[in-house]
């Protein structure tokens, strides 16, 4: 093993502990506990949630999968992966105060219970919830595996036996600490990955000998590499676009980064988060992935893209800041898990279990539900992460998207159309979620873009046709979820 | 809107929905300048291409110069168009 490199991680882990045991104060005195437990309190100050929102975001792939998908085509991959600039500011000006304005007369802790109050239709609601549940879970089953890999890959341990490492790590601080520990931990893990990727973006660059030489030798090799098309002329630019909406604007309909929109505390705090966001997410997005591109200069030949990231860094570092960079990758993957984690647990708890089995729960028993469900989910991934099952791959292959094509439409029109209604709403996650399976089974990348531009199109055609269709229908309901939502 | 309004909306409103216009807006502007910089520049041959701190100039200009630019704007439209209003609804009165 590896020590110099291993006690670096070992350090990472136990700061994260030591937040989860601070946050479980907070827990134990509040008032409130599914808003704390699920919410923070609604207490996030601006560089909190700016970090929460891209820790949560910024996942395995942009530390991992990207650069080493970048290492393989060029700079055209970089291009590409700077529509995600967008999430740093789109998503919170859009969101933004009136989403935290609506979700505070409503009481909303869950971005379900945005949904429920706005639509009033159950179906809306068990269709959502459902969603999540699926697609949320396989997501995170497969980042488990992901940081799984990566603890594999660094220590020597079995997958197994890694596995265990990560699960007990991250399971130990959201059960006790809930979303506070969540948000603080992502401070923590958003600040290594920073840093993280400043160090081995300078690293990189000096083992090349400089930027200007590392291009000329890129362009040697194959000129495409350096050219916005990638190494085999692949990227056109209308599929290099279409990623404005994936990773860019379509975020927005993410519930794991839609839930922090109304987790902060003040408009100062959010303006800051603005600010804070957009340097932070622009400047690993470019780091990271030029550092996938630089490095093969340093270190051609590497075939399987996943070990680019780890290997460059055993390469121009020494092992004890190797160890700290590679410290960030395990960061991004923990931060996203621990909010998808807790994301699946409250819409167990509250959305379904509050909703419809049982409504007058008293806080205990909140308590002692909402700890045992996310305990039970976090085991539950466990067990699919030891050997995980087809189905849940076949899953995993378009949550990010299938979640997109249901939710942007009835959040974002939700919030700005007011006659959007139960049935638009409705029609516009099924059209969604389905035509988005369909498009990934028999049509991927149609037209020459990303898979998920044509889900998205459809279901807003979908949500705004049926709304206006069942205008009438839905008259009455409409009045009332109007002024209580509108009105000041 | 045609139909009668028993109310008026929020007030804080209309700070939000002219906070989300500017959100639009600049996505636009990153949009263009992002493809504009990265297709008008860098469709030529490579070996025509020219350099700026060892960068193609086609990808200095559309991943590093557009996103100082666009971090810029957003310093810009925070300081002097985001409004803050209060959140609670206690805090209202």
């Amino acid at each position: 093993m590896n020590w110099a490199v291993v006690v670096p991680l070992l350090v990472f882990l136990v700061i994260i502990f030591c937040i989860g045991f601070y946050a479980s104060n907070h827990l134990k005195t509040t008032s409130n506990f599914l808003q704390e437990y699920f919410l923070g309190s609604r207490q996030l100050g601006g560089f909190i949630l700016a970090m929460t929102m891209i820790a949560t975001y910024g996942s395995a792939s942009s530390f991992i999968g990207g650069p080493g998908v970048a290492y393989t085509m060029g700079l055209g991959w970089v291009l590409l992966s700077m529509t995600q600039l967008a999430t740093g500011y789109f998503v919170l000006s859009v969101l933004g105060k009136k989403f935290a304005i609506m979700a505070r007369k409503i009481k909303a802790v869950t971005l379900i219970d945005f949904l429920k109050e706005r639509y009033q239709n159950k179906w809306v609601v068990i269709l959502s919830a459902l969603s999540i549940i699926l697609f949320l879970f396989s997501a995170m089953a497969a980042q488990w595996v992901g940081g799984a890999r990566l603890i594999e890959s660094l220590t020597g341990l079995s997958y197994t036996a890694a596995l265990f490492i990560f699960a007990v790590s991250v399971l130990v601080y959201v059960i006790i600490g809930g979303f506070r520990a969540v948000a603080i931990t992502d401070t923590v893990q958003g600040v290594v990955m920073f840093f993280g990727t400043l160090i081995i973006l300078i690293g990189t660059i000096i083992a090349g000998g400089g930027i200007g030489p590392i291009m000329s030798d890129l362009a040697a090799e194959n000129p495409n590499l350096i050219s916005p098309y990638g190494a085999d002329q692949s990227l056109t630019p209308l599929y290099v676009s279409s990623f404005w909406i994936l990773v860019g604007v379509g975020v927005v309909g993410l519930p794991q980064v839609a839930v922090r929109a109304m987790s902060y505390k003040s408009s100062k705090g959010m303006h800051r988060a603005l600010l804070i966001g957009t340097v932070v997410v622009g400047f690993i997005m470019l780091g990271m992935h030029l550092t996938g591109v630089f490095a093969r200069s340093v270190l051609p030949g590497i075939e399987v893209g996943d070990t680019v990231m780890p290997r460059i860094a055993m390469e121009v570092l020494p092992a004890w800041l190797a160890g700290i960079v590679l410290a960030a990758p395990m960061a991004a993957i923990m931060s996203t898990v621990d909010s998808l984690l807790l994301l699946v647990s409250s819409a167990v708890v509250k959305d379904v279990y509050l909703n419809y089995v049982k409504p007058e729960a008293d806080d205990r028993t909140i308590k002692k539900i909402s700890i045992g469900v996310t305990t039970v989910i976090g085991l539950l991934v466990f067990a699919m992460a030891v050997n995980p099952p087809e189905l849940l791959i076949w899953l995993n292959l378009f949550s990010f998207g299938g979640l997109e094509a249901a939710f942007i439409w009835p959040v974002i029109m939700g919030l700005y159309w007011k006659k959007g209604n139960a049935g638009g709403a409705m029609a516009s996650i099924i059209t969604g979620v389905g035509s988005y399976v369909v498009f990934h089974s028999f049509m991927p990348n149609a037209f020459g873009m990303h898979t998920v531009v044509m889900p998205v199109l459809l279901s807003f055609a979908a949500y705004v046709l049926v709304s206006l269709i069942t205008m009438k229908h839905h008259a009455k309901v409409q009045d009332e979820v109007i002024t209580k939502l509108w009105s000041a | 809107m045609k139909e009668k309004k028993p109310f008026e909306d929020d007030p804080r409103y209309r700070v939000a929905d002219r906070e989300a216009l500017i959100g639009v807006g600049l996505v636009i502007l990153n949009f263009l300048m992002w493809f504009g910089s990265a297709y008008g520049l860098g469709s030529k041959p490579v070996s025509e291409y020219n350099y700026i701190f060892g960068l193609p100039d086609w990808f200095f200009y559309s991943c590093v110069v557009t996103t100082v630019v666009i971090i810029l704007l957003v310093i810009l439209a925070v300081k002097y168009f985001y409004k803050e209003v209060p959140l609670d609804e206690e805090d209202e009165s």
